[in-house]
């Protein structure tokens, strides 16, 4: 295997059913061996440009200019590529971890004993630390992106595309990851291009950064260059966003919204309990953040207190301020959905899940016209919220066809459309651009002064230190600190 | 959460499931057939018997037998009761008792082979085997090996929906409202799984997947061991049917 060089001139995307170019005079090229990173705003086209260097660009779409790999055309180039994504789920195929690494040279038709050679260096370079026979269902995912990296490295690419390879795992799965990749380019000599947000973690693996625009390349150099350009304000090069300094509000007075006592929860046909003995109260005017690593019941306690799951013992218990006197039950996930979406109002991790409909407008009027039928100012209140949340020009595109960030804010919007009293958020700021992670702290800022209780699950330590008023941290489905 | 693999089924060793996954399906198949032409309550009586006698060699444990079992189970003593109980005259005869109990029996005997022996094959080799000895074309059995190991996220979506849905306020009053209300939740289910499968389909491109030359490295063999345990399968389903033939009970499904 030898590093491979990229050529790309004049490059430009764009995909079926859009009328907009999604990139377009793109130039740039990559000298074999080269480390670099890739970043750019929501929706700048970066995971395009990886799929056209990788030659699997939907052939639906318009293309102008050149992508070339060592001189070929990408996509005959495809044997000198290897490409990871987000989701290891979306890439391993196989059950046993050294038959699904053995997928890809089986594919090139290589003979069964250098299938086997490759395989078992593969897993080595990738750090994966089990044997070979190792169920990828007992793996976790950190462990299944390093799995799903061995399988890329089977194939000897002498180009290596990651895009946003660890956006979905958890600090210490993405540190994991992080080491293997390194490790694994630096035995190899690979040519190296990766995509992510989070700049500060993947600095020290690189050489050079390029900062992409839907108009092309904006910036190129070395970090540091790149770091005082202007262009990258909208990266998170150097670190979290400089927030505005926000004038102190007058607070409204606090006042409680909802307890959990004693909450335990247990999936059915769990052996241990996902929640255990869980105390904690959301209060109105402030913000609670849940942190915690992966599966320690995070996401679950979301769910509980949002009203949308009954704990398996204890109690979830509103108060009479969020009650209101309308409703004799206190427990949120006795309510009818309606009186629940007016009260409480949950935002989930992955904003596909939360969409209902065909447009981003009927997007943020099925709350409201579900909680309230017959409304008369109901266009007002969507046009408004699409205003707040910049989505106006995309009123009638389709939720799925929207960028992550756009997506984001869409389903944060979604949720404030019903006017809850306490909102819960799980990872809001997974995998967001800057712009975007700056608009979602003011906003829950925003929140809490106007009177609103907050609950934000989250990994960020940064999005936690600029909004929370209490944090809880949970471990094993155990409060371990308040 | 779940996960898209199953975790892989702790199976005992025996002569049966080292043999390969088709041999394994054959004796299956030729006894399901054997119980699907005839409507005669013998077949089915004497193929649980055979299935009962070969019960040790399907190495499976009992906990996981009865796991993959019990709604089959439960179904057949449904069919029982509402076929006794439902016959419109009066007092429950030894008549109405019988036809339910042929019933049941039928249903445990076309299913439960099948049931059981799919219950000792990994996808993965049952995969191996009809790309190499049916030769089913490559790209198609591993593309739907692949597609196979999404359909837990689907129960996932779909519950994830509901939740959507709930914390919206949006619930179906009504059942007009309720019939509309599924066919969102299945439009919106529908585009997800295109989404999911779309990048499947470009992980699959990427590692090189067209079919065109893929290698075998887990050679899928056929000995004589298969090929006895299929001639066994067929027998058995041959000497069933005799022997309800020659008990004069035979009677064919399409008679």
């Amino acid at each position: 295997m030898t590093p491979a060089a990229v050529e790309i001139r004049g490059f430009g995307y764009r995909p079926p059913t859009r009328t907009s170019w999604a990139l377009r005079d793109v130039d740039l090229a990559v000298a074999p061996g080269e480390h670099v990173l890739l970043l750019g705003a929501s929706g700048s086209g970066k995971s395009t440009l990886l799929r056209a260097m990788a030659g699997l660009l939907d052939a639906g779409g318009d293309t102008a200019g050149a992508v070339q790999v060592d001189g070929r055309p990408a996509t005959s180039a495809r044997d000198r590529v290897g490409l990871l994504m987000q989701d290891p789920d979306a890439f391993l195929v196989l059950s046993r971890a050294g038959e699904d690494v053995a997928f890809g040279p089986q594919n090139r038709g290589l003979p069964p004993d250098e299938v086997d050679e490759r395989v078992a260096r593969a897993l080595r370079a990738a750090g994966f630390p089990y044997s070979a026979e190792r169920p990828v269902a007992a793996l976790s995912g950190g462990e299944r992106q390093r799995l799903a990296l061995a399988g890329v490295l089977a194939l000897a690419p002498g180009l290596l595309l990651l895009d946003e390879p660890t956006s979905m795992l958890d600090p210490e799965g993405a540190a994991l990851v992080r080491r293997s990749v390194g490790e694994a380019a630096r035995a190899s000599g690979v040519t190296l291009v990766v995509v992510e947000h989070r700049v500060a973690d993947w600095l020290p693996l690189v050489d050079r950064v390029v900062v992409l625009t839907p108009d092309g390349v904006a910036a190129d150099g070395a970090p540091d260059t790149v770091a005082a350009h202007p262009a990258a304000r909208d990266t998170w090069l150097g670190g979290p966003p400089a927030l505005v300094p926000r004038p102190p509000a007058s607070r409204a007075p606090a006042g409680r919204l909802l307890t959990a006592t004693a909450v335990t929860y247990r999936h059915q046909g769990a052996a241990v309990d996902a929640l255990s003995a869980v105390n904690c109260s959301a209060d109105a005017g402030s913000v609670l953040a849940v942190t915690g690593p992966n599966g320690s019941g995070k996401s679950t306690l979301a769910r509980l207190l949002g009203g949308l799951a009954a704990p398996t013992s204890g109690a979830v218990t509103a108060s009479p301020a969020l009650t209101g006197a309308a409703l004799a039950d206190g427990r949120p996930h006795r309510w009818r959905a309606r009186d629940l979406a007016g009260r409480i109002g949950s935002v989930f991790q992955n904003p596909e899940h939360a969409f209902l409909t065909g447009s981003v407008r009927e997007e943020l009027a099925i709350g409201p016209r579900a909680v309230l039928p017959g409304r008369s100012d109901l266009a007002e209140l969507v046009d408004r919220l699409l205003v707040q949340l910049r989505l106006t020009h995309l009123a009638e595109a389709n939720p799925f066809t929207l960028s992550g960030g756009e997506q984001r804010r869409l389903s944060v919007g979604a949720a404030l459309a019903t006017a809850p009293r306490l909102l819960v958020l799980d990872e809001p700021t997974f995998g967001q651009d800057p712009t975007t992670w700056r608009e979602l702290v003011s906003l829950a800022l925003d929140l809490r002064d106007a009177g609103a209780g907050l609950v934000v699950v989250t990994h960020d330590l940064a999005f936690r230190d600029a909004v929370a008023d209490a944090s809880l941290r949970l471990d094993s489905g155990k409060v371990v600190s308040t | 959460m779940s996960t898209p693999f199953a975790l892989p089924r702790e199976l005992g060793t025996t002569a049966f499931t080292r043999s390969n996954p088709l041999a394994r399906l054959a004796p299956a198949a030729a006894l399901g057939v054997a119980n699907v032409v005839t409507l005669d309550p013998v077949t089915p009586v004497l193929t649980l018997l055979v299935v009962a006698g070969t019960l040790p060699v399907l190495g499976l444990p009992p906990r996981q037998l009865a796991r993959s079992t019990w709604p089959l189970f439960a179904a057949a003593a449904t069919l029982l009761v509402v076929n006794t109980l439902a016959n419109p005259a009066p007092g429950v005869g030894g008549e109405d008792l019988a036809v339910g109990a042929t019933t049941a029996v039928r249903l445990l005997a076309v299913a439960l082979p099948g049931l059981l022996a799919f219950a000792t094959i990994d996808a993965v080799d049952l995969t191996d085997a009809a790309v190499q000895q049916l030769h089913v074309p490559p790209r198609f059995g591993y593309g739907a090996l692949a597609a196979l190991r999404l359909m837990p996220l689907l129960t996932e979506d779909w519950r994830h929906q509901a939740l959507a849905a709930r914390a919206r306020g949006v619930t179906p009053r009504g059942p007009v409202a309720r019939v509309r209300d599924v066919g969102r939740r299945v439009l919106g289910l529908l585009v997800t799984a295109i989404r999911r499968a779309t990048r499947l389909a470009v992980a699959l491109d990427a590692r090189g997947f067209d079919g065109a030359r893929r290698a075998t490295a887990r050679p899928s063999a056929w000995t004589g061991a298969d090929t006895a345990w299929t001639a066994g399968g067929v027998a058995a389903a041959a000497a069933v049917t005799a022997t309800s033939l020659v008990l004069g009970a035979w009677q064919p499904f399409l008679g």
